[in-house]
């Protein structure tokens, strides 16, 4: 396969202004006044993208990820090391940032076009596409001054998946609209893979990344600490996340480890709609009390289901704890599932502890329907 | 939902590589603007929509106000202030189109990147093409004004010179790519220094007064300047030259009789057709490489606009 993307020891630094001196008058009376501090946003960033492939970037807040994403887009310009691109880019940074307010939404989809490197006759080509994506048909005349929030995005990003990019690139913007509006984002974006276009997505929603990327890099303080298959990046992205959250308690004494779950039949199995038992270990230092959160995925890595973390509080006391979780009335088919048992903070949900793939879980099921639950129905004819 | 064609994704391998790095030379960035004319043409284009929405005349406003303003000079000019120079109306215009092309692209692209930091922070282009559009409307506005002057020319029945006629896109061509110049420099600046934007104000005032478009720079002000040597000094400014071109094409005669006293008034320069065309191209040739040097300066300048913004 074709390299569309070769990103080759990328590094950025920024210098943050502490006191701005922007006046000429500041500027000739204090030359040198004002400290300023050097940021290393990204260092030495190595990675490449294959045609077809979709990437997940991910990274706690300020690790990085949305400046990486400016330097392949070209918005920012890398202190040292280059970007190499095949093909044309469509970027979603922010949705309609090059909107203007006066205009209609007819002349914007044309200006957002060429924004993005389309010509007029590209642009010509898809428009009642566009319309028809963003379902505006009777506000495309009305100046975007008086779009909702949400039709301007909806605009926006009718425009940048409908120009057809070889490589789209995505940041944070699958949580616009209404529900059904992000449905149809998600379809668009699998039907962008089945054709075999570059994805690239930035989100710090690890279930995002699971269900649509095909490989994730990890971020951490502008170093990559990661990249491969889904489900290992996504460990040691929360892996990370966790070592982040020891590191900055007060004290730093509150360690707590899951060491593992148990059940007392000795495997994990259970009969769809039976129940199951299994006890926890955690261990920890001293006291501590948090809510447990138990996620079950199926091998795809769709997340099936996760607890109300409220209604499982536990207080630790140091040393090994053992707690009971019972599962009542499994409604799973037939398969094998993942869970995933965490720890976190009463209140603010800080991770406080994180075990990913604790156990498998084998449901047996002697029905005949398919998919991942199965729900009653019975037909009538009248 | 309607699925698009589903035409399988051509393979990438022999599309052209595009390079993001610090620096780009200088070959790339024009390049590059190359690529995104369109973008200039649609930025230009909706710069003029904007300017002109919700007024009932539209855009023929633009037409409309440089007539009026003719109207106004030629009723200033030939009734109240008398200044013995005939037709002093078409001189001064032929000088001042000049003048507004230069003055509306400068003062607007100035502050066009400090004002358009939403974008420049959120959209990947060429940013010099923000403030080349501020003088791609101006481009527009001024043969606006030409076709205006062209017209008022026609119904006073006064021909321009037809034989210098040739000199008008060469010396429009240098006034383009001077403006271009001082805009994207001057646009860049201001991102680090914001008060080069009241500073341009003032400049461009004093600039306007040493430029010979309400007076003429025969009558007033050449003897003067030849008894002190001063000559070369006044021709540094660049806008000079253009602006006696233009009005060498317009206003057409060098000597004129005054209405007011009917002694010979010298108001052009005596240049033959060569000095001219010498003059001319030798500004282009100048002007072509300001520009390249704003392109190279602009390039060293935009690497930090992202921490100033």
């Amino acid at each position: 396969m074709t390299n569309v993307i070769e990103v080759e020891d990328i590094s950025k630094r920024f210098t943050i202004h502490h006191e701005r001196n922007q006046t000429l008058k500041e500027r000739i009376l204090h030359p040198r006044s004002g400290s300023s501090e050097i940021f290393d946003a990204l260092s030495d960033i190595n990675f490449t993208v294959e045609q077809g492939e979709t990437l997940g970037i991910v990274g706690h807040n300020g690790s990085g990820k949305s400046t990486l994403l400016k330097c392949i887009c070209g918005v920012l310009k890398p202190t040292t090391g280059q970007i190499r691109l095949r093909g044309n880019l469509a970027a979603l940074l922010e949705l309609g940032a090059g909107f203007q307010h006066e205009l209609s939404g007819r002349d914007n989809v044309y200006l957002y076009g060429s924004m993005l490197g389309f010509t007029r006759k590209m642009v010509d080509a898809i428009f009642d596409e566009v319309v028809a994506f963003s379902e505006l048909e009777h506000f495309i005349d009305t100046p975007v001054k008086f779009y909702s929030s949400g039709m301007y995005v909806r605009l926006a990003f009718a425009v940048a998946v409908n120009v057809n990019p070889d490589i789209l690139v995505v940041d944070e913007v699958l949580a616009v609209g209404d529900e059904r509006f992000q449905a149809k984002c998600i379809d668009r974006i699998r039907h962008f893979q089945r054709e075999g276009r570059t994805i690239l997505l930035v989100t710090h929603q690890a279930d995002t990344v699971r269900a649509i990327c095909d490989r994730a890099i990890v971020l951490d303080h502008g170093n990559m600490i990661a990249d491969g298959p889904v489900t290992d990046a996504l460990r040691i992205f929360r892996g990370r996340l966790l070592g982040d959250v020891v590191d900055h308690r007060p004290g730093g004494t509150g360690v707590v480890t899951i060491d593992g779950l148990t059940a007392p039949s000795g495997s994990f199995e259970v009969r769809h709609g039976g129940n199951l038992h299994f006890d926890a270990t955690l261990t920890c230092d001293h006291a501590v009390s948090g809510n447990l959160v138990i996620e079950v995925f199926t091998r795809t890595g769709l997340l099936v289901s996760r607890n109300d973390a409220e209604a499982a509080p536990v207080s630790l006391r140091p040393g090994a704890n053992k707690v009971g979780v019972d599962l009542t009335g499994v409604p799973l088919l037939d398969g094998v599932y993942d869970i995933n048992v965490g720890l976190v903070e009463p209140q603010g949900a800080t991770m406080l502890a994180w075990r990913e793939k604790a156990a498998s879980l084998q449901v047996l099921y002697d029905g005949r329907s398919s998919g991942v639950v199965a729900i009653e129905l019975s037909v009538t004819q009248w | 939902m309607d699925e698009p064609s589903s035409a399988e994704q051509r393979s990438l391998v022999a599309s052209p590589v595009r390079v993001v790095s610090a620096r780009a030379s200088l070959r790339t960035r024009l390049a590059n603007l190359i690529e995104r004319r369109e973008l200039l043409f649609s930025l230009i284009t909706s710069d003029i929509r904007i300017k002109y929405k919700g007024s009932a005349l539209g855009l023929f406003w633009s037409m409309l106000s440089p007539a009026l303003t003719l109207a106004t000079y030629y009723l200033v000019f030939s009734v109240f202030l008398k200044n013995g120079i005939p037709l002093f109306v078409v001189y001064l215009f032929a000088g001042l189109i000049v003048w507004n092309m230069f003055q509306s692209a400068v003062s607007s692209a100035t502050g066009v990147i400090v004002d358009r930091a939403g974008l420049v922070k959120k959209v990947s282009f060429p940013r010099e093409i923000l403030a080349l559009s501020n003088v791609g409307a101006s481009v527009i506005y001024f043969v606006i004004q030409v076709v205006v002057l062209a017209i008022f020319l026609g119904i006073i029945g006064h021909a321009p010179a037809w034989s210098f006629l040739w000199l008008l896109p060469i010396s429009f061509l240098a006034l383009y790519l001077l403006t271009a110049s001082i805009a994207v420099v001057m646009s860049a600046i201001t991102v680090y220094l914001r008060d080069v934007r009241h500073l341009m104000d003032v400049v461009l005032q004093l600039w306007f007064w040493v430029s010979p478009v309400v007076y003429s720079y025969e009558n007033s002000i050449a003897p003067a300047l030849r008894i002190r040597g001063l000559t070369a000094l006044y021709f540094i400014n660049p806008m000079t030259p253009i602006i006696l071109t233009f009005q060498r094409i317009f206003y057409v005669n060098t000597t004129v009789r005054s209405t007011t006293t009917g002694l010979p008034l010298h108001i052009l320069p005596a240049w033959s057709m060569t000095t001219f065309a010498v003059v001319n191209l030798g500004l282009l040739a100048f002007a072509v490489v300001l520009f390249l040097v704003a392109l190279v300066i602009f390039g060293r300048l935009e690497g930090n606009f992202e921490s100033e913004l």
